[in-house]
């Protein structure tokens, strides 16, 4: 194994700019590394070895020619979840419908990030369109946790996670919805961003739950990680819910506030997300993490957000609602996978549609159909929606009166074991209690990892801003990291 | 059958003539080889995104205000699903709660006056695709160019009494999206179409009867003779006691009829709910006066105004004012010569007859307004008879030149001196005194002779009033 797979993405890019490396040195040592440990891990999907020796081979013209004036990505590998559409690239969300499909088009994250000279390596596996908090709900097998191997990494973004954990990629693009960055990020031990609904565009990002969904990055330091958001975040005009307001350069306020600590910044620490359902050791680490930061010249407040019970029934009837409605276009007639057992149009769209998902799709769509249907829409969607409005309103309140920051748990337990919890959809949901809020909110949230219990498996420090706070996020994590260091490299071996 | 009273509400659809689509960036052109008017949000890729095209809006306010509605401030797009492979999302979107405009209205003529139909909303939409069902295949095909083309839907109250009612209201909807240059109403191609809600009920009932809905409308005859047919059909099974069952019907030209349509027994669920991926629509009073002040004036204004400025007869007011053009090229020829009801006879009759004939329309008419006018002048200055002037008529039309330079060219004008065709009078007589004697002997017939002979000599230039004055005195 070639030790160019253990540094972070800036200590890559200085080695290219100084010439200690080639592009080609680097994405080589990637795709070695993903030969020899895709086939335990089964992160990768699709790997796409010959674009990305090209891609190399281009970096390292344009570092030749322009120096460190080279764009920030510069022969930078990257993984994309194979939710996101790659153009010529076969994008299948671990779904069987979808097997086949090669996009036309780009999706704009990827798109601003081949524009800033990124390598993509392939596509990550996932759970089935992004539904699934173990990765275990792929229709082309489940990832392992390098962590453990007998173990989950997370989901949805399972691939991704496990990637950059494995040192297959630096930096790799993951959804979340409902928690699908955040969680594996946790399970792994690795650093995942969940920006503000609208800072990053959702154009070629596969619909799921359209006012939930957003894309963010994996990666093992929080200087990487700010490097991708601060490509892929800004204004699209194809996609009209993504956010006008100016990108902040994370960098350089990283920069800035590197050693200063955190004087002065309130944290929130809610009681309603350390309740009995929470894992004892999950617990007494996020809180002697919360106290790290006090250390670091931050103000604790205990404060509560009452609406937090209400979240899990609220996103698992939005969610679902939206998903059915976005999930109607796979119907076999333009696209995907056509069954071949018809005799009717009306057989052509069930059998196809049979066939091409998985259960947890299917279970989703139909929860989704009957809430959105004539005479359920008011009982259930119309007062979903409107229970969420009362979680923004916590939030806001919180953040408007009481604190800047908020600090929680991200997953209630650390990464189980696969299987475990397949056989109950219910108690797999409750993987994302802690998370879910945050998207209903809109709201932008980081899991850092901050410590390991006692099995040897990580646990994530879930920090939660205002909106368009990414900034704040990225500094507070910065400071957390450097102050409590974590073995972002254990399993780069 | 006359104690019962027909309920008809029409709901229409017009397609908008922007250069893109509602929400995509592929062109709305028809006739184009199939599924190359697409995109990936038109193919409803996964992925993809829909973008309100601003034009849009703007043609559908301008619709709201010109049919009086009240526009919302904010407006909410809604997801309509149902599966068919036309739609390629499995969902149209549309507005639902909250359309664009409410509560207008149209006039009509009505033979018992100007009656007023309310429209209930407006409110935007995509169209879908094309579903082409081929015999002797095993197999549909589908175009795809349609789907994502901007429509309006059209709703009106149930006001309509009758299908000569509803003709007229369609017809003044079609005159109307016309003016304002945001439809060209075709109904043959589709542009507009018409879907009518047909019920019947006892003559001063207050309960509205079971309303059935009518498709397949695509001119304004079917519309008038789907909906007398089904007006018979629904009094004659009320009349013998049976009911009439709520249900969705095609006119069946070849048959006269409108039959029922197989397998729509339930209302379908659409499960509409706002569509997250569009913001509301925020429409503010600036931009309702923006678009307010660039409205022309309309069908019914241009009416009004041809009758009171021009005295025109209602027929020639509704011929002259059918089309914005017509009625903009007969303002300039009016205010070259001021001869109106001259100017409206050679436009309904001459003009409108020779464009006919060569399947030409009015925006491509040859002959220039104030070219018009100036022959209906010459005319009326008795340079030219009006016989002649029909001969300079068609070689304007051929040649796009001025009445006054074919008359010089050809030597057309008039002969009104009266030495002049006293002395051609005279001349003819004496070359034929057997028809003389004809005359003289009581075959009165002879003067058309006699004026024959007389407008061969002068090559029709003669004035006709003045031969016959002057032959008649000769003869006499």
């Amino acid at each position: 194994m070639s030790s160019l797979v253990k540094l972070s993405a800036s200590q890559m890019r200085a080695g290219l700019l100084s010439g200690e490396f080639t592009a080609k040195d680097l994405t080589s040592a990637h795709l070695d590394r993903i030969d020899a440990t895709n086939t335990e891990l089964n992160s990768f999907l699709l790997v796409t070895r010959e674009s990305a020796l090209e891609s190399a081979e281009n970096a390292d013209k344009t570092i030749k020619q322009l120096g460190n004036k080279s764009p920030l990505f510069t022969g930078i590998p990257v993984a994309i979840k194979d939710m996101l559409v790659t153009k010529g690239i076969e994008t299948k969300c671990a779904s069987k419908i979808l097997e086949g499909f090669i996009p036309p088009y780009d999706c704009t994250a990827v798109y601003r990030l081949k524009e800033h000279g990124a390598v993509i390596l392939g596509k990550t596996n996932m759970d089935e369109f992004a539904m699934g908090s173990s990765n275990e709900n792929s229709a082309y097998g489940p990832v392992r946790n390098p962590w453990d191997k007998s173990r989950v990494p997370g989901g949805s973004s399972g691939g991704s996670a496990a990637c950059v954990c494995s040192g297959q990629a630096p930096i790799a693009l993951g959804t979340d919805t409902g928690g699908s960055i955040r969680q594996p990020a946790s399970l792994t031990g690795t650093i995942g961003l969940k920006p503000t609904y609208g800072r990053v565009s959702r154009y070629g990002a596969v619909a799921y739950a359209s006012s939930l969904d957003q894309i963010g990055p994996f990666g093992r330091t929080v200087e990487d990680v700010a490097m991708a958001l601060q490509v892929i975040a800004g204004k699209d005009s194809r996609d009209s819910t993504s956010i006008g307001a100016p990108v902040p350069n994370y960098l350089e306020e990283l920069a800035c506030a590197k050693g200063k600590g955190l004087s002065g910044l309130r944290v929130g620490v809610p009681k309603e997300y350390f309740s009995q359902g929470i894992d004892p050791e999950v617990s007494k680490s996020v809180h002697a993490s919360i106290k790290a930061l006090e250390g670091l010249g931050c103000q604790l407040v205990d404060i509560s957000l009452p609406t937090t019970d209400y979240a899990l029934a609220t996103y698992y009837i939005i969610g679902p609602a939206e998903a059915s409605s976005n999930l109607s276009r796979y119907d076999g007639i333009r696209y995907g996978k056509r069954s071949k057992n018809h005799k009717s149009l009306a057989e052509l769209y069930a059998s196809t549609r049979s066939e091409g998902f998985g259960q947890e799709v299917k279970r989703r769509i139909l929860i989704g159909t009957y809430v959105l249907s004539q005479g359920y829409y008011d009982a259930y969607y119309r007062k979903a929606q409107q229970v969420r409005t009362l979680i923004i309103e916590d939030f806001k309140k919180a953040f408007s009166e009481q604190c800047d920051i908020i600090a929680t748990p991200v997953s209630p337990t650390t990464a189980f074991a696969l299987g475990e919890k397949t056989s109950n959809p219910l108690q797999m949901y409750m993987a994302d209690i802690c998370t879910i809020p945050v998207n209903l909110a809109g709201l932008p949230g980081i899991s850092v990892p901050c410590g390991l219990d006692s099995k040897g498996l990580p646990i994530g420090l879930q920090l939660v801003g205002p909106a368009l706070e990414e900034t704040r996020l990225l500094v507070t994590a910065q400071a957390f990291m450097d102050q409590c260091p974590f073995d972002v490299t254990a399993n780069i071996v | 059958m006359d104690n019962f009273e027909a309920v008809i509400g029409l709901e229409v659809h017009a397609q908008l003539a922007t250069d893109s689509k509602i929400f995509a960036t592929s062109s709305t052109q028809s006739g184009n080889l199939p599924n190359t008017q697409t995109d990936p949000v038109t193919l409803g890729l996964p992925g993809c995104l829909p973008v309100l095209n601003k034009r849009v809006v703007d043609f559908a306010i301008k619709l709201g205000v010109a049919t009086n509605c009240k526009i919302r401030h904010e407006s909410v797009f809604a997801r309509k699903h149902y599966f068919y492979p036309d739609l390629p999302k499995g969902y149209q979107i549309s507005q639902y709660d909250k359309p664009l405009c409410e509560d207008g209205y149209l006039e009509i003529r009505s033979d018992t006056g100007m009656k007023r139909i309310c429209i209930t909303r407006i409110h935007l939409e995509e169209d879908a695709g094309k579903n082409t069902h081929l015999d002797h295949e095993p197999y549909s095909v589908v175009d795809l160019n349609r789907a994502g083309v901007p429509l309006v839907e059209i709703v009106s109250e149930p006001d309509l009494r009758s299908a000569q009612e509803a003709a007229a209201y369609m017809k003044l909807l079609r005159q109307t999206v016309r003016y304002l240059d945001i439809c060209d109403g075709n109904m043959d191609e589709g542009s507009l179409r018409c879907d009518a809600n047909v019920s019947v009920r006892l003559r001063g009932a207050e309960k509205l009867g079971t309303k059935v809905e009518i498709k397949n409308l695509n001119s304004f005859k079917f519309v008038e003779r789907a909906i007398e047919y089904e007006i018979a059909r629904q009094s004659a099974l009320l009349a013998n006691g049976e009911a009439v069952v709520q249900e969705t019907r095609l006119w069946d030209e070849s048959k006269g009829a409108t039959r029922s349509m197989r397998g729509k027994e339930e209302a379908a669920d659409y499960r509409y709910f706002p569509d997250p991926d569009l913001l509301p629509l925020v429409v503010d009073e600036a931009w309702i006066e923006r678009i307010q002040s660039t409205l022309p004036e309309l069908p019914g204004q241009a009416f009004d105004r041809f009758r009171s400025n021009y005295g025109l007869s209602p027929d020639q007011c509704e011929l002259l004012t059918e089309e914005k053009l017509t009625a903009h090229y007969f303002d300039q020829a009016a205010s070259v010569h001021n001869n109106p009801q001259g100017i409206a006879n050679w436009i309904t009759s001459e003009l409108f007859g020779r464009l006919n004939r060569d399947g030409m329309a009015m925006s491509r008419c040859p002959i220039s307004p104030q070219n018009l006018a100036n022959l209906v002048k010459l005319i009326d200055d008795e340079v030219i008879s009006g016989k002649i002037a029909k001969a300079i008529f068609e070689e304007m039309f051929s040649s796009s030149t001025s009445p006054a330079s074919i008359v010089e060219k050809r030597g057309l004008r008039q002969i009104t001196d009266s030495n002049q065709i006293s002395t051609i009078i005279k001349r003819v007589l004496d070359e034929n005194p057997a028809q003389v004697i004809a005359f003289r002997e009581g075959k009165t017939k002879m003067m058309g002779f006699f004026v024959g002979q007389i407008m061969k000599e002068t090559g029709g230039k003669a004035n006709p009033q003045l031969v016959n004055e002057l032959l008649t005195k000769e003869l006499a």
